[in-house]
């Protein structure tokens, strides 16, 4: 920890108006409390029983002081007062073009919906320079919505729709939290807001709420394929080294000992991570074994990718390279995710402090590790 | 002695003793105390009470500093962390803040200070403490079997739909404890009003009378409301009774907007009575009177006034409309000017004068700069553009704590330094009073001033943890730091004031020449207060009796007075003759 911080950074269009209020009010504060304290003090050494001190006439009362005292403080309050009031109406005046966000709260995590429909749970993603207007409701008890960068925060109120609204104007991360006490993981109940440059974040709209379009299981099996050089061995072409994989799933294999075989999913996966544990009939034991350098995570993946290389009639043909769209793949892609692609976009997210809250999920994730030590 | 010795007509039949045995030995049994009607046996029965409820409150508090010196939850989790600043908001707030001053003070000084025989309804002032003992019983058992997590605002639907644990308990202790604000208030008011002693006219009440009548004023108009409220949320608990959650139909803003109209007037509940005693405690040791007694006094009933007018300035974004948050923005702006007005004067009353600083002034002097801040820090909450940002962060922590304990706390400390010597008989060493006074101050500052700026950072209040803002933690770590300073700055005076009572220098009748009518009776008092019914027939706060410095410049200035009215009429006479 190097600085301490003393100030929050400055990322909206209230921030600055926030500030320089707050600046004022600080200063006068400062000017009646100093002013207050030196004279009470230069009193008291002043006027210390014993002291030498002309103390003829002493004033009982003074209408020309009581007025003076009276007048200055209510002129300077009323000053703060109307600053203080216009930025007010401000941040309750969204704009007519304001891009409007849906913003759920509940015991506790935030949910918010963008107009496409991407939804995302803890984070918010919107562009710089473009008026937000949130449009928030809560599913149980009441929450706010609070982001101190921004300078803004209001309630959401279960019942009832509330609105709040700010520009970004600071490209970046940061922290979202709930701010009114909601019950026993209060404090868990937050995340991030994510500022982007409004052209990143078309693209993180359209792709779903993701920076890169993400890939279906098929894709990534295929990439998982192409990385460990598969294709080198069990190639449509040759079917020397290997048998080749066109059709393969839930096609019968013969077996070194004459046993057969069904190439379902729990037999392709043991020949991937133990090879030889069955060897198919008119091969060498060759192929190295994938036990402990494949996560099951990119075994699902080949599995699936498997699938796609067609039927034994195809054996002629290359593996078909697949439709790079994920919305046409046989498994959906959940479209919640979303740091993962912020992670690119912003630089801050390299920084993020490990033990950093969980920012999507499920509910259940996010409880199981709320009460978890760094 | 019993209850039956209150009427007033006993007075004149009653012998006249030499030595009168004091209020404490009128009567050494257990029963002689629980079944008293003294005003000053309930006022030291008060005393002993909330002593017990300010240890545990200040216990949670100190639980809460320890378990944010880490970002981790280091010490609680984060449901029992919950319970404790439950509790500790709970116990100081009903149970300490709104009796300490009021019940304490004046029940004991009250009566004495108008020249009263005691308050207008002894047996109704006991039984005002029997509820507040009863309603902080109900609370305890509440906090100790299972405990309550909704903090001591019990916002709904959380507190009536969806927190477990004892919350119906907790909140019928505070509705009983509500009923024991109220019988105190009536009674002090009937007292007030009828039973002032010959001589001592409105204009003569000591300012802290003044203001206990306004905060009494404050009690008897606000309590019912938030009773009634929270009675709602038990019966929504309990019955499902469509009041407050959007569930059942209710409407969870209303319950804010009653809880405030009281919990806003609430606060003037703890500070006018800290006000009322600071401006004694100022006139006395500054020997002086004071200045603008009429400001003073009619600014306490413009806070009342006002008070009731501001709740709304807690509910900016809360959903409530725009415009009426802007017009509480207003009036809460104007409500701080009538403080400024106090603390104008109280400077204004330190010029000219002869100034004493022992532990009483001490603390008086701690309690200007503190409540200052408190106060002006309160502007940034009216204030509605900077509201929004600050709002249920660090800063309002720190801003009601530099007006409840800066302010309130310091002023019951300054009222318990100087009545102890009245209501013990004994003197405490002044040393270790002023210097315990200076560690206050500066364990209070150290704990509470970072926390204004964690609000500025934007830290939530009533956060279990922050491990994903680590940013926070190093003004946490002084903020704690502090808290261990006020800690035993407070534990301090527990000790001196206890041996006091054995080892004291024995306190004469007016140790700190001073001009309360309570300081012309012996100290500890009669039980019967006064022989004979005092006859006022000074100002409130003149000092040239009781001080010879000033009676010397009264003097010298009243000959020059009339020297200079001498001149002007010779003048006078002079120019009509020329004519």
């Amino acid at each position: 920890m190097g600085t301490v911080p003393i100030a929050p950074e400055q990322a909206s269009n209230f921030a600055y108006w926030h500030d320089l209020i707050f600046y004022t009010l600080s200063a006068l504060t400062a000017v009646f409390t100093i002013l207050v304290g030196v004279l009470v003090i230069s009193f008291v050494i002043k006027y210390k029983k014993g002291s030498n001190a002309d103390r003829s006439n002493p004033p009982h009362e003074s209408k020309i002081m009581e007025f003076t005292w009276i007048v200055i403080p209510t002129g300077l309050g009323l000053v703060m007062f109307f600053a203080g009031a216009k930025l007010f109406l401000d941040m309750r005046t969204p704009p007519a073009n304001a891009m409007e966000v849906y913003v759920i709260g509940k015991q506790w995590m935030w949910h918010s919906q963008h107009s496409n429909g991407v939804r995302e749970n803890n984070t918010l993603h919107v562009p710089l320079g473009k008026p937000v207007k949130l449009t928030m409701i809560s599913q149980d008890v009441i929450h706010a919505f609070y982001i101190p960068e921004f300078r803004t925060q209001y309630h959401v109120v279960p019942g009832r729709y509330t609105q709040q609204w700010f520009v970004p104007t600071r490209v970046g991360r940061y922290q979202l939290f709930c701010n009114v006490y909601c019950g026993t993981q209060h404090s868990e109940m937050g995340g991030y807001v994510y500022v982007m440059p409004p052209d990143d974040f078309e693209k993180w709209l359209e792709n779903g709420g993701d920076t890169v379009k993400p890939m279906s299981l098929e894709q990534s099996g295929q990439k998982v394929y192409n990385r460990l050089g598969c294709n080198n061995c069990h190639g449509a072409k040759s079917n020397m080294r290997a048998p080749s994989l066109a059709g393969i799933y839930q096609s019968k294999r013969r077996m070194t000992d004459n046993s057969v075989a069904v190439a379902d999913e729990a037999y392709l996966r043991e020949s991937i991570l133990r090879p030889y544990n069955r060897v198919n009939y008119g091969y060498e034991k060759q192929m190295p074994e994938y036990a402990g350098t494949v996560t099951e995570e990119e075994v699902l993946q080949l599995i699936s990718y498997m699938k796609t290389l067609g039927g034994a009639g195809d054996v002629e043909g290359a593996p078909k390279t697949l439709e790079m769209d994920p919305r046409k793949g046989s498994s959906p892609v959940p479209p919640t995710s979303s740091t993962v692609g912020a992670a690119g976009a912003i630089s801050a997210q390299s920084n993020a402090t490990p033990g950093q809250r969980p920012d999507q999920n499920s509910v259940g994730a996010l409880a199981a590790q709320a009460p978890s030590k760094n | 002695m019993s209850a039956t010795a209150y009427r007033p007509t006993d007075v004149k039949e009653e012998e006249v003793h030499v030595k009168e045995p004091s209020y404490l030995e009128d009567g050494h049994s257990v029963k002689s105390w629980l079944l008293t009607g003294d005003h000053k046996r309930i006022g030291i029965m008060y005393l002993i009470t909330i002593s017990i409820f300010f240890f545990v409150g200040s216990l949670a508090a100190g639980l809460i500093r320890a378990q944010l010196v880490l970002p981790a939850n280091s010490l609680l989790e984060a449901e029992t962390y919950n319970k404790v600043f439950t509790a500790h908001g709970v116990v100081m707030i009903f149970f300490f803040l709104l009796v300490a001053i009021p019940a304490v003070f004046g029940n004991f000084v009250l009566p004495l200070a108008i020249g009263a025989r005691d308050l207008a309804f002894p047996r109704l002032n006991l039984l005002s403490y029997y509820l507040y003992l009863l309603g902080g019983l109900l609370a305890t058992t509440a906090l100790l079997t299972g405990g309550i997590e909704t903090g001591w605002t019990f916002y709904v639907p959380l507190s009536s739909m969806y927190s477990n644990g004892q919350v119906t308990m907790a909140i019928v202790g505070a509705f009983v404890a509500g009923f024991s604000s109220i019988a105190t208030a009536v009674n002090f008011i009937a007292t007030i009003h009828k039973m002032r002693a010959p001589g001592m006219t409105w204009g003569r009440l000591p300012l802290w009378v003044w203001s206990t009548y306004a905060t009494s004023l404050v009690i008897i108009l606000g309590t019912p409301v938030v009773a009634i409220t929270l009675l709602l949320v038990v019966f929504e608990r309990v019955f499902r009774l469509g009041i407050f959650s959007p569930e059942l139909g209710g409407d969870p803003v209303l319950f804010q907007h009653l809880f405030w109209f009281y919990s806003h007037p609430a606060v003037y509940i703890m500070v006018l009575p800290a006000m009322g005693v600071i401006s004694d405690i100022i006139a006395t040791f500054s020997s002086r009177r004071i200045f603008g007694y009429e400001f003073i006094a009619f600014s306490s009933l413009l806070i009342a006034a006002l008070g009731f007018l501001v709740w709304g300035h807690h509910m900016f974004i809360s959903s409530q409309s725009m415009y009426q948050s802007v017009v509480f923005s207003l009036i809460s702006f104007l409500v701080a000017v009538p403080s400024a007005i106090k603390i104008f004067n109280w400077t204004a009353t330190l010029y000219k004068g002869h100034i004493r600083l022992q532990t009483p002034m001490v603390y008086a002097l701690g309690f200007i700069g503190l409540f200052t801040l408190g106060g002006l820090t309160g502007l940034f909450l009216a204030c509605l553009g900077t509201d929004v940002h600050l709002t249920n962060t660090y800063f309002v922590v720190a801003h009601f704590h530099y007006v409840m304990v800066g302010g309130s706390v310091m002023a019951f400390l300054g009222a318990l330094h100087y009545w102890w010597p009245k209501m013990t008989g004994r003197m405490y060493p002044d040393n270790w009073g002023k210097v315990n006074a200076l560690l206050v101050f500066v364990g209070f500052n150290l704990t509470f001033f970072p926390q204004f700026i964690l609000g500025f950072l934007g830290m939530p209040r009533r956060y279990a943890y922050y491990y994903f803002a680590p940013q926070y933690q190093p003004l946490h770590i002084l903020s704690t730091a502090g808290a261990s300073v006020l800690a035993i700055a407070f534990a301090i005076p527990f000790f001196y004031l206890t041996r006091s009572l054995k080892y004291g220098a024995k306190a004469s009748d007016n140790p700190w020449h001073a001009t309360g009518l309570e300081w012309t009776v012996a100290s500890p008092p009669p039980t019967h207060n006064f022989h004979e019914t005092p006859v006022v027939t000074r100002e409130q706060y003149e000092f040239g009796h009781l001080v010879p410095e000033v009676r010397a410049i009264e003097e010298s200035d009243k000959a020059r007075r009339d020297a200079e009215i001498a001149a002007e009429h010779a003048a006078e006479a002079a120019s009509t003759e020329a004519k």
